[in-house]
């Protein structure tokens, strides 16, 4: 145990860290106005990721992706309970200090929105508000988490409706977890080079056999069944994205999401949660996305 | 860590995590580190199986949903009522309340403990912190304490035991640990130290009930 402080203290990696602990098994969900965060916290969210457009959109309307209007973030934070999380652009620690101010209660520097630098992530330790970022494989977490994250989301391939990326993803991180927990000391430090990753954080995972934060799922859920597939990969909890909102019902989405994703591992509740659901969200295929439509690739 | 005052295996009372939402693997695992038998419940038919029950730090709202939808709200109700052993931390605290200020209109607890409890009380994220507070009931050595967007206690009926306050800054002398007979609650998380205390303290009210 460390020595404990005597005076409180926030913004600590334990709080922050914590912060993630708290919605495990939760289901949080991409809003765009008020009413939306309303039907999502009747629904049973966890929290709801507060934005101005869903990905889906950000794909059809092109143009540059950047943090929410301002008032935007109030009239959702005024209209929940629940946490309420939004997105930054990768790199851009001003919208993040923005957002901090704003009183958010996860940042989420997302890939999803435009890049604002090609080369720094964000210096996440030097907020208070814990941060969120995605990753397609152990090295992307693991340097996340030295820049200071708090949590860890896959990428997947957001706005697609489509969960093959978001399962590649989940795959690669855990598979390469497994692999670390078999090698011996030295072979270790050269793990930790192959992944481009600190070797302190690599260690500590390879002694845990977790990540140090917990792990989410995001990018192209948009049915219950893909909901409980992502935790039966060994997510913690789920991101819903674009899947709700351009669904045909989404209020009943929503609800079918959340319990699919506490029964994971129950197939007679996610059938019956599957049914009357309406449509689902018209899905892109991903082969057929050019490099350049891809936001999987944006971050390293 | 050694922990000596915890139960022994041979006797080990059987204790319920609820397991719908929340941190409910920290609480299985402090839980097992003090003897007891830990396992989750999601069902009536598993609530049905345990001597007391831990409902877990998460979004008090979403576990109060699921649990009306999945059919445990009543059963959990019922079996409070009926003497079962509870322990809640911060959404545990917030389900044990008969009275809640600051929920969405309609949100359900399961109740038990006469008072009212404030969600989100010390504020947002960014208010989230960690401190020492004297606990008497758990000996002299301050309990190092993690709250986040925890809620307190505003008012308590006169069967409420006062546990532990909040030491000092804005929220000095709010109530943030409660006892009433069997049933328990934190506004904090003992779950994410590695401290036993708490859990140890749950776990002798648990054997106590079940040898009564």
């Amino acid at each position: 145990m460390s020595t404990p402080s005597p005076a409180p203290s926030t913004g600590t990696a334990r709080v922050k860290r914590g912060m993630a602990e708290m919605l495990k098994g939760g289901v949080i969900m991409d809003v765009v106005t008020p009413d939306q965060a309303k039907i999502a916290e009747d629904a049973g969210a966890v929290a709801v990721m507060a934005l101005e457009r869903v990905p889906a959109d950000i794909r059809v309307e092109g143009g540059v992706a950047r943090m929410s209007d301002p008032d935007m973030v109030d009239g959702i934070i005024a209209a929940v309970s629940i946490p309420v999380m939004a997105k930054a652009r990768i790199g851009h620690f001003v919208e993040a200090q923005v957002l901090q101010s704003l009183g958010v209660d996860y940042v989420d520097e997302s890939e999803v929105l435009s890049p604002a630098d090609e080369a720094h992530h964000i210096d996440k330790w030097a907020f208070t508000v814990p941060f969120v970022c995605g990753a397609t494989n152990l090295g992307e977490a693991v340097r996340r988490i030295s820049e200071g994250a708090a949590m860890i989301r896959s990428k997947g391939e957001a706005g697609t409706g489509n969960v093959v990326e978001a399962t590649r993803h989940m795959r690669a991180i855990r598979a390469e977890i497994r692999r670390l927990t078999l090698l011996d000391d030295t072979e270790l430090y050269v793990a930790a080079k192959e992944l481009r990753a600190p070797y302190d954080v690599i260690k500590e995972i390879a002694e845990t056999g977790k990540l140090p934060v917990v792990l989410f799922t995001a990018g192209g859920i948009a049915t219950p069944a893909d909901a409980a597939m992502m935790m039966q990969l060994g997510a913690e909890g789920v991101f819903v994205g674009s899947g709700i909102f351009k669904s045909g019902d989404p209020a009943s989405r929503a609800e079918a999401i959340v319990k699919a994703t506490t029964f994971h591992d129950d197939p007679d509740v996610i059938a019956k949660v599957s049914r009357g659901l309406g449509e689902a969200m018209v899905g892109l295929n991903v082969e057929q996305l050019s490099p350049d439509q891809r936001f999987a690739g944006r971050g390293w | 860590m050694v922990a000596p005052h915890c139960a022994s295996p041979v006797n080990a009372p059987v204790i319920g995590v609820l397991a719908l939402q929340g941190d409910v693997r920290e609480h299985l695992r402090a839980l097992a580190d003090c003897g007891a038998s830990a396992r989750p419940v999601r069902r009536p038919s598993e609530l049905d199986a345990v001597d007391g029950i831990v409902l877990p730090g998460g979004e008090s709202t979403t576990i109060a949903k699921l649990a009306a939808a999945f059919d445990l709200l009543e059963p959990l109700r019922a079996a409070v009522r009926g003497g079962l052993p509870a322990y809640g931390s911060c959404a545990g605290m917030i389900l044990l309340a008969d009275r809640i200020v600051d929920a969405p209109a309609g949100q359900q607890t399961i109740g038990g403990i006469d008072m009212t409890v404030r969600r989100n009380a010390f504020g947002r994220q960014v208010d989230s912190f960690e401190g020492d507070l004297d606990f008497p009931a758990l000996g002299e050595q301050p309990v190092h304490a993690v709250f986040i967007r925890a809620p307190w206690v505003e008012g308590a009926g006169p069967g409420v035991e006062a546990l532990a306050r909040i030491p000092v800054g804005e929220a000095a002398g709010r109530i943030v640990a409660v006892r009433q007979g069997a049933l328990l609650a934190t506004a904090f998380h003992p779950e994410m130290t590695g401290d036993p205390r708490v859990h140890e303290l749950f776990v002798r009210i648990v054997k106590e009930a079940t040898s009564a």
